[in-house]
């Protein structure tokens, strides 16, 4: 399967595939936190490897990424990404502080947060499983603070392999006015999209 | 004269001369590869994403692959007037982003990258005069072409010179 051979047709159920996940995964984290949180309309994009790095901004940004294996069911990866003023927003109001600005996260907060990816991550993958009728399992977070670019590179090195485009979902999310951006990141591997797109009735011909 | 930053993005390659720099930002896996001649006459960096080229590559990038991206670099510098025997390298990325418990290759990526790196540059016979590869942190590269310096950049494990 070939990523320049995806049309229309293929990134509208990819759209509704993430939005429905992230819907999911959204109300799980209103829950948790107690608060209002809306969504904004998931983007599918097909990005060329130098585009990838400066999504976000500058490349050099600080970020925090939350980072899953999916090690059942379909071959791939799920990438949080949070700003660091959301992440450190988000651990506050999981924590029930006031929010103050961006601090240096200790292990006890790190743990926090990759917990809400982990809650965040499974909501998606559930919603999915269900969507799709195959079993979905992930593995336990790991979590990095670190330069945007080389946290987004994780991603793009999977897509890498077997072709020059990558092909990201991505969410982003609101909470009030302290709009909390969040960035989920759907990475199937290329077997895996054709799988997935499968369950749809949709096939992608090709290598 | 001003001296401009040159800025190579990923799976991309870049010829400089001086008083002009090469920069790459926000390394992780990948791994900046910086072939300068040792008059310091000109240099250029390739960002290397995967250790080898598959058999089929009709149409894709060949700078992303360690084997494909740093012999076109080579080549390249060559076409510009490179003596073999006068060509210099440093090297620095190929860090390991995120730990999993689960045996997962795409995040070893990294360690293959730098053992790549080094095996062409070794074929090529181009010493590689300082490194700084591995960890688990990102990194900007910048290669000062008139002094042959690379200043590695990263976040909270603090800048070098090498």
């Amino acid at each position: 399967m070939d990523i320049d051979k995806i049309n229309e047709m293929v990134l509208d159920i990819l759209k509704e595939v993430s939005n429905i996940g992230s819907g999911n995964a959204i109300t799980s984290l209103a829950k948790i936190v107690g608060k209002r949180i809306n969504m904004n309309v998931p983007q599918v994009r097909i990005l060329e490897l130098n585009e990838v790095t400066d999504i976000l901004g500058s490349a050099e940004t600080e970020v925090c990424g939350v980072y899953f294996d999916i090690i059942e069911g379909l071959d791939g990866n799920i990438l949080f990404i949070f700003p660091m003023n959301s992440a450190c927003y988000l651990v506050d109001m999981l924590m029930n502080r006031p929010y103050n600005g961006i601090y240096h996260l200790n292990e006890i907060e790190l743990s926090a947060l990759s917990e809400i990816g982990n809650i965040l991550a499974g909501s998606y993958i559930t919603a999915l499983s269900t969507l799709i009728n195959i079993k979905l399992l992930i593995s336990p977070p790991a979590i990095s603070i670190d330069m945007a670019g080389a946290l987004l590179s994780v991603p793009a090195v999977s897509f890498g392999e077997v072709s020059d485009k990558v092909l990201f979902i991505q969410t982003s999310f609101i909470e009030g006015e302290n709009n909390v951006d969040g960035y989920f990141f759907l990475i199937p591997q290329i077997d895996s999209l054709n799988k997935l797109l499968k369950a749809f009735g949709v096939e992608i011909n090709g290598k | 004269m001003e001296s401009k930053l040159v800025r190579v993005g990923m799976a991309d390659m870049k010829i400089a001369y001086p008083p002009d720099k090469l920069v790459t930002v926000g390394l992780g896996s990948c791994v900046g590869v910086i072939i300068y001649d040792m008059n310091h006459e000109f240099a250029g960096m390739v960002h290397i994403m995967l250790p080898k080229s598959k058999e089929n590559m009709a149409g894709q990038n060949i700078y992303k692959f360690a084997d494909t991206g740093i012999y076109a670099l080579y080549n390249n510098l060559i076409k510009i007037g490179a003596q073999k025997n006068k060509l210099l390298s440093k090297i620095a990325g190929g860090a390991q982003m995120f730990t999993l418990k689960s045996n997962n290759d795409v995040l070893k990526i990294g360690r293959r990258n730098v053992d790549a790196v080094k095996c062409i540059l070794n074929e090529l016979n181009i010493p590689i005069i300082s490194e700084d590869v591995g960890g688990n942190y990102g990194r900007t590269i910048e290669f000062d072409i008139e002094h042959g310096t690379l200043n590695v950049k990263t976040i909270g494990f603090g800048e070098k010179s090498i």
